[in-house]
């Protein structure tokens, strides 16, 4: 049995050393918020931080991934979705399917950490993940505002929440 | 929304087992009922309302991102009066839409119809809901329910200043006679529909939660995947599984009707990797000639057969044509499109010879039900299909193709789970591509550079030959005219040309067509929007004068295309090295144009700046999730323009997977300002239409900008470096 710490959880797993580390936190440690979408590192929907690094797990054999390395997915990246970026998400309504989204708000996590304050340029960059349904712009806005300490209404997109307040 | 993981047998029970209050309402259907046992606690097929007030609305229609459930949501919601913040939704099965007699009509959820074709009958659900609340109070007052009024899911009697709200009265209600015709509320009057509300499926798409099909999981599952031939039409030969048995966690290999093979094993990456080491010999059958060349030859003929049937006609275009003293001609083509969704396709299924059912991602409800049925060789109503939320549609989950893969591997493990979830090469490969056209556009003009006669030849693939025959009258496929009809919601032509033939020749190359989000309208926009832009330069007119000497007598594309040229300035030259495009479209119930500002560099590299459209839905039922639908539909698009071609080579697809099959990224997508500009009045879809203005303007921009017009797609296959 090899052990993984995802989450800031120890979790032990059976599976053999090839198989990548997507399908150990889908199959073996039961956490599906990270997706498959084309197995290649292509698309990000796998994106997960392996020591605060962005990393498409669909290709990153599980052996390659030390015990001791810190590996964080959506289901961990806040308690009650309270990270800025997941804030922003939902007052932008920033989903349309939604299934490509984990991935890139972990990629978009790891920029925050490197670049607190992202030009357009930065964006661009590091945001290379594949959304069909082309939430791109307001995955833009999201990203601004988060960084902005959460000034969602710079997006201009005045949504009505349930709760009554507007962003 | 609620997962439908575990679901109970009827919907009717949910509130019980979650401690609400079981409202007395005996629904008009017997088969339900008799099946059920007991009352259920709706009040009517549309609304449940719990004692803490909590409202849930059925959806029929799939959400798959385009934001129905929340539109449809505020439809029902708007006219019961209830608390918004307490609404919450949850999906019928196709199975208890049939064993209730259809209550809850169609399911399908396509062709941008999801609010479109149901706002009346959901919106009546609501307000009868409403009338039934209101009178259960009015009865326990002993008041007359005239004198009571409902708001935020409270009832009030004014006169004596009794309150209640509706999850007090919700037993009562539902034992009310529903009321006949209920008025249904004047749109300008909206408080919850009309608004930019929130989605109400947004919350569990950030933090990992939301269940796709792809991520359920049932007790004992097993899982599957699947390899089929690589050549549409083709069939397995003979299949080696010695060296695949011999993997972890392998236990059977399966054959799945004629043409693909599958692997059952306790995980899908064993499946996976066993499914590689499998020799399968394959016959390639008839089609294993064939290319994209071959099509294009097929294809090419038909711009010229005589066997081509008629979709719009005035006049005689071919005297008007012979007399013309000036005739303008070009050939566009269109090629075969993957839709791609970011979750591939999958579904999981349990087989007994008792009784199937199955979860999946489906546009089609019914339509899967039907395909288990028969997949199970059971009836209809002894199997289920569970809705899952798609991870994209875009048309392809309209089919059922891998439903009924899913059904054929369960029977070989009767009792026990088995997902099957698809490579992402076997999607790109085995999808249901956006059909293949030819367009030969023929203008004739006039001595004052008038256009008098334009004959519009297109030849190619029919989706409907393939999916719907019975649908085909006279050898007519009718959506092959999207946008050209002479009239209708599908798409009406508005150019006022005094001489027109609009005909189709079918010409159906193997591979399989199919519904891709906005379908036929997108080349058929390519091809008449760029030929328009093409007539203005080639008569010295501005593509903007001539189409609204055109469009004169249709004010509601006229209105969208003035609301662009408004928005952007059109009389104004753009910023140095700028150049723009229009477009305009009359699609899939709604009114669409578009502006592009494109920039391109010596060397060819384009720049798409900004979009800038206009939809005129009639009503705008969430005009914040219309501004996203239309930002959508242009990423889409520009994909579509961009990079998006199938091409086959031996019978079978090339493209294998993102790194071959190119699509729009973050630092490519433009600027998007979007005009919702609702004039009431009728019920237009937001899905699709702007899709099919994205490309030409674009196109047409481009030629601005360089003098180059691009008559085939995408644009990958050009240079557009100066000369």
């Amino acid at each position: 049995m090899a052990s993984l710490n995802v989450n800031g959880k120890v979790h032990s797993f059976d599976a053999e050393p090839e198989t990548p580390l997507l399908w150990v936190l889908r199959e073996q440690i039961g956490l599906t918020g990270t997706k498959y979408g084309c197995g290649v590192a292509q698309c990000g929907a796998c994106t997960v931080l392996i020591d605060g690094e962005p990393t498409r797990s669909c290709l990153r054999p599980v052996s390659t991934v030390q015990a001791t390395q810190k590996v964080v997915t959506i289901e961990g990246l806040s308690a009650n979705a309270s990270h800025p970026l997941q804030k922003a998400w939902i007052a932008l309504d920033v989903p349309q399917c939604g299934f490509c989204q984990s991935g890139m708000i972990m990629a978009a996590a790891a920029l925050l950490t490197a670049k607190p304050a992202p030009t357009d340029a930065d964006i661009d960059a590091a945001m290379t993940n594949i959304c069909r349904c082309g939430t791109y712009n307001r995955v833009r806005a999201a990203i601004k505002a988060a960084a902005k300490g959460g000034d969602v209404k710079s997006a201009g997109l005045s949504i009505r929440h349930a709760d009554g307040s507007t962003t | 929304m609620s997962a439908n993981v575990s679901r109970r047998r009827f919907l009717g029970t949910s509130a019980a087992t979650a401690g609400g209050l079981v409202v007395g309402f005996h629904i008009p259907f017997a088969g339900a009922a008799a099946m059920q046992g007991n009352v259920t606690p709706e009040i009517n097929a549309w609304v449940v309302v719990k004692p803490d007030d909590t409202v849930v609305i059925r959806i029929a229609r799939s959400e798959m991102g385009q934001g129905t459930l929340t539109g449809l949501a505020q439809l029902v919601a708007e006219e019961l009066d209830c608390n918004w913040a307490k609404v919450t939704t949850e999906y019928p099965t196709p199975g208890e839409n049939l064993a209730r007699d259809r209550v809850w009509g169609n399911f399908s959820t396509g062709g941008s119809r999801g609010i479109r074709d149901s706002h009346e009958y959901v919106r009546k659900g609501g307000a009868t809901a409403r009338v039934m609340l209101v009178q259960a109070a009015a009865d326990d007052w002993k008041v007359p329910a005239s004198e009571c009024t409902a708001s935020e899911s409270v009832i009030t009697h004014a006169p004596s200043g009794r309150r209640t709200t509706y999850g007090k009265v919700a037993a009562a209600a539902g034992k009310v006679a529903p009321p006949k015709d209920v008025p249904l509320k004047n749109p300008k009057d909206w408080k919850i529909a009309g608004k930019r509300m929130a989605r109400l499926d947004t919350a569990d798409k950030v933090n990992g939660a939301q269940i796709y099909g792809m991520d359920l999981k049932l007790p004992g599952m097993l899982n599957a995947a699947i390899k089929a031939c690589p050549v549409f039409g083709g069939k397995v030969a003979s299949v080696d599984s010695d060296a695949a048995m011999k993997r972890n966690g392998v236990k059977r290999v399966v054959r799945v009707g004629d043409d693909a093979v599958a692997v059952v094993a306790d995980t899908w990456w064993h499946a996976k990797t066993a499914l590689d080491a499998l020799s399968v010999e394959w016959d390639f059958g008839p089609n294993a000639k064939a290319s994209t060349a071959s099509f294009a030859e097929i294809l090419k003929a038909g711009l010229d057969a005589n066997d081509a049937v008629a979709g719009n006609s005035a006049g005689d275009v071919r005297a008007a044509l012979a007399s013309a003293p000036r005739r303008i001609e070009a050939v566009y083509s269109y090629p075969h499109q993957n839709h791609a969704t970011m979750e591939v396709m999958n579904a999981t299924a349990r087989w007994t010879p008792e009784r199937c059912e199955v979860w999946t991602p489906t546009q089609n409800g019914e339509a899967a039900l039907a395909a288990v049925s028969e997949a199970a060789e059971l009836p209809l109503s002894k199997c289920e299909v569970y809705k899952m939320l798609l991870g994209g549609g875009f048309g392809r989950r309209g089919a059922t193709d891998w439903i009924r893969q899913a059904v054929v591997i369960a029977r070989q493990f009767p009792g026990t789970p088995v997902k099957l979830l698809w490579t992402r090469e076997e999607d790109m490969t085995h999808g249901r591509y956006h059909p293949v056209t030819h367009c030969k556009l023929t203008a004739g003009i006039d001595e004052k550079g008038t256009v008098t006669a334009l004959h519009m030849r297109i030849s190619g693939q029919s989706i409907l030959a393939g999916v719907a025959p019975a649908n085909i009258k006279d050898g007519k496929d009718p959506v092959v005219f999207q946008g050209l009809n002479p009239s209708g919601a599908e798409g009406t032509f508005g150019y006022a040309i005094p001489n027109l033939l609009i005909d189709h020749a079918m010409r159906n190359p193997h591979v399989p067509p199919g519904f891709w989000r906005g379908v036929n309208l997108n080349q058929n926009t390519v091809y008449l929007e760029c030929f328009i832009d093409e007539v203005a330069h080639a008569t010295g007119k501005d593509p903007l004068a001539l189409r609204r000497a055109l469009l004169a007598n249709s004010p509601k594309q006229l209105a969208v295309l003035n609301a662009v040229a408004d928005r952007v300035g059109w009389d104004k030259p753009a910023r140095a090295g700028v150049h723009r495009g229009l477009a305009q479209t009359m699609g899939f119930g709604s009114y669409v144009a578009a502006c592009a500002e494109v920039s391109v560099s010596d060397k060819g590299d384009l720049k798409i700046h900004r979009i800038v459209s206009a939809t005129d839905s009639g009503h705008a039922v969430n005009p914040q999730q219309i501004e996203a639908q239309v930002e959508g539909s242009f990423s889409y698009g520009l994909s579509a323009a961009l990079y998006g071609e199938c091409t086959v080579k031996d019978g079978r697809i090339e493209q294998q997977n993102f790194d071959s099959y190119r699509v729009l990224r973050m630092d490519e997508m433009p600027a998007v300002e979007t005009i919702v500009m609702p004039s009431g009045g009728f019920w237009g879809g937001v899905g699709e239409p702007t899709i099919a203005v994205a490309a030409p303007a674009v196109l047409n921009a481009i030629f601005a900008a360089t003098g180059k017009r691009i008559r085939d797609l995408p644009l990958k296959n050009h240079s557009l470096a100066k000369a």
